[in-house]
């Protein structure tokens, strides 16, 4: 992947965020290109979630540059960063279990027909949809109009995943996607991610553990305490060396000497 | 949760996966089906039970009169709570509303039509009012709406003093009312021709003297069926229907979609204070006064028969459907042991012990439904 052949999907330059005394954001720049996973990494109060929130248009940054495919852009809600096309998938705030998938699936984005005031849902084209693209991504629905709560972790994350892609989104931000899942299930949302990728969706895939970002990921971000530490390609950098930088390095490598591993 | 469900190693066939959904699984997803089951099992029971003038034309329309008046406040209160808030004031609202029918009617002796709208709008105004202060505090709806439950009766009372000089009961409404043409709507009895053509025929029963002795079907129930028909439409057909449920399934998780959780929450707030105003103009109009004791303890029965019929109280399930045949089920329980040898006392009993009953039930249906393990 080289990196200066386009335009980046989404760039930040020198992000500040404040919350009152406490700075949440400390500078923080990276990019994100069409076709490429980037792993955002970082501890427990890195600042992953404040630079997530301020990318898919919840809080506004204090200072710094957001450029969207070239033109800076200032969002003012969710929805405006949904209209540019940058789509965040919430770990567990994405899918309502006792919704069917169809509605679940286009929740917010209904399709209709008819004229007012007898406009109502089409729901035969919903059901179409859903299981068309259910189908695409290799998850067996046998009826789309059964309950979210009945699939697995793993397929509620891919639903979610299918609707954003489905709604035309340039980039996925996916807020820790596989923290909550099995192996099975993580291989599966894994895999996913890149057929995502694939289809030239830049994603931004945001995670606390090295080994799933190293299975998809292009390059790696490492963020912490408020500030970016370095990108680097996944030619330029090992498994382990991430691991250290991401965790701030000599404890963790005590630690994994005493356990006799790696942590 | 099982690995094995996770990744599947071939595309699906949806279409012959599509018959393995049974029947029943498709049953089972009903939210109403519990209330259907409990109303052949309280059908059975008074057919078996109870006197057979009951299942009359006469007796019909004596149980379906009652269920009719809760059945309005239930489907309200049934799309409220599926949109996950609650409206503990909708009782006190009857009074409060049928105060202000009978203030704008009598007292200040405005035309049928002018007090009728003036009601409804003033009832979505409080309606509006109550969702404001749940929705911008973020404190439970059960506890705001609580408020108003004792703030509206007493503003009733208060009101009622003031508008007949210290009486708590307003006459006057049916010859205020005179004989505004859309009376019709709202008061009285509906098909009275087709009922005294059954007669003609003889296919219902009638007097000695031809009459029918049914001689049509009160207007309420036409707006009960009619308003059923209408809320079930909107929850299951419609885009502001999807709402409802995304708002009371997950609130965050439909404001990440972009649903306007604020504005669908707000709307079904007025729409079940506008119910609980309906009744009492129905209600008001029949029997030519209003007192402060209107709609007493309604709020209660009206949760109850939207839980019935299938209505989560955590929100995000239900039906309206249901919540029209728990009510109907609450005016055959209240009519129907009339009938009987029992003792009318009972009721409530049967109220608290249905209500359980139904409340065990559909967490049961609700975790086969979904699957939740």
């Amino acid at each position: 992947m080289t990196e200066s052949n386009s335009t980046p999907l989404i760039e930040v330059r020198d992000l500040v965020k404040h919350f009152g005394s406490v700075i949440a954001l400390g500078g923080v720049s990276m990019k994100v290109h069409a076709g490429e996973v980037l792993c955002l990494l970082g501890d427990n109060g890195a600042g992953k979630s404040t630079l997530i929130k301020t990318l898919s248009g919840v809080h506004a940054p204090t200072e710094g540059t957001f450029h969207v495919e070239g033109r800076p852009v200032s969002f003012q809600s969710p929805r405006d960063a949904l209209d540019a096309g940058i789509a965040t998938v919430y770990q567990d705030l994405a899918m309502i279990p006792l919704m069917s998938i169809t509605r679940n699936f286009f929740m917010g984005r209904e399709p209709l027909k008819g004229f007012p005031p007898f406009r109502h849902m089409d729901m035969a084209h919903a059901d179409t949809v859903t299981r068309e693209e259910m189908r695409r991504i290799g998850i067996d629905v046998r009826d789309p109009q059964q309950a979210v709560g009945t699939l697995s972790g793993g397929e509620r994350q891919c639903v979610a995943i299918a609707r954003a892609v489905y709604f035309g989104a340039k980039v996925l931000i996916l807020d820790e996607p596989t923290s909550a899942l099995g192996v099975a299930q993580t291989s599966m949302v894994l895999k996913y991610i890149n057929q995502v990728r694939t289809k030239g969706l830049g994603v931004i895939f945001i995670t606390h553990n090295v080994r799933h970002a190293f299975a998809v990921g292009n390059r790696f971000t490492v963020l912490n305490r408020g500030k970016t530490l370095g990108t680097h390609a996944k030619d330029e950098i090992t498994i382990d060396e991430l691991q250290n930088l991401m965790a701030g390095g000599k404890e963790l490598q005590d630690l994994g000497a005493e356990l006799g591993g790696t942590v | 949760m099982s690995d094995a469900d996770a990744v599947p190693a071939t595309p699906a066939q949806p279409d012959e996966r599509l018959k393995q959904t049974t029947l029943m699984t498709r049953l089972l997803r009903r939210p109403e089906l519990g209330a259907l089951a409990g109303l052949i099992l309280v059908t059975a029971f008074f057919m078996t039970v109870a006197n057979p003038a009951m299942f009359s034309l006469a007796g019909i329309m004596n149980f379906m009169a009652p269920a009719a008046q809760l059945g309005i406040l239930a489907i309200g209160a049934a799309l409220l709570m599926v949109g996950g808030e609650f409206d503990l004031s909708v009782g006190s609202m009857v009074a409060f509303a049928g105060l202000a029918f009978g203030t704008v009617l009598v007292t200040w002796e405005m035309p049928l039509i002018v007090a009728i709208v003036a009601t409804l709008i003033f009832a979505g105004g409080i309606g509006a009012m109550n969702g404001q202060i749940v929705l911008r505090t973020g404190l439970p709806s059960f506890i705001v709406t609580l408020a108003f439950l004792f703030i509206l009766r007493g503003l009733t009372l208060v009101g009622l003093k003031w508008a007949t000089d210290g009486a708590t009961q307003l006459r006057g409404v049916k010859e205020a009312a005179g004989d505004s043409p859309i009376l019709e709507l709202f008061s009285g009895e509906a098909f009275e021709g087709l009922f005294a053509m059954l007669a003609a025929n003889g296919w219902i029963d009638t007097f000695r003297n031809g009459t029918p002795k049914v001689t049509g079907m009160p207007v309420e129930i036409l707006w009960f069926a009619g308003i059923a028909l209408v809320a079930t439409w909107v929850l299951l057909r419609t885009k502001f229907g999807n709402w409802i449920f995304a708002a009371g399934g997950d609130a965050n998780a439909a404001r990440n979609s972009g649903v306007p959780v604020r504005r669908v929450k707000t709307i079904l707030f007025m729409a079940t204070a506008m119910c609980a105003a309906l009744v009492a103009i129905l209600t008001v109009l029949d029997a030519g006064s209003t007192d402060a004791r209107r709609g007493f303890q309604k709020e209660f029965e009206a949760i109850i028969a939207a839980v019935i019929g299938g209505c989560l109280l955590t929100g995000g399930y239900g039906s309206a459907i249901g919540a029209f045949l728990g009510a109907i089920i609450f005016g055959m329980v209240l009519i129907g042991l009339t009938y009987t040898d029992i003792d009318q006392d009972w009721y409530l009993v049967f109220l608290g012990g249905m209500l359980l009953l139904a409340v065990l039930f559909n967490n049961f249906i609700r975790k086969r439904a979904t699957g939740e393990r």
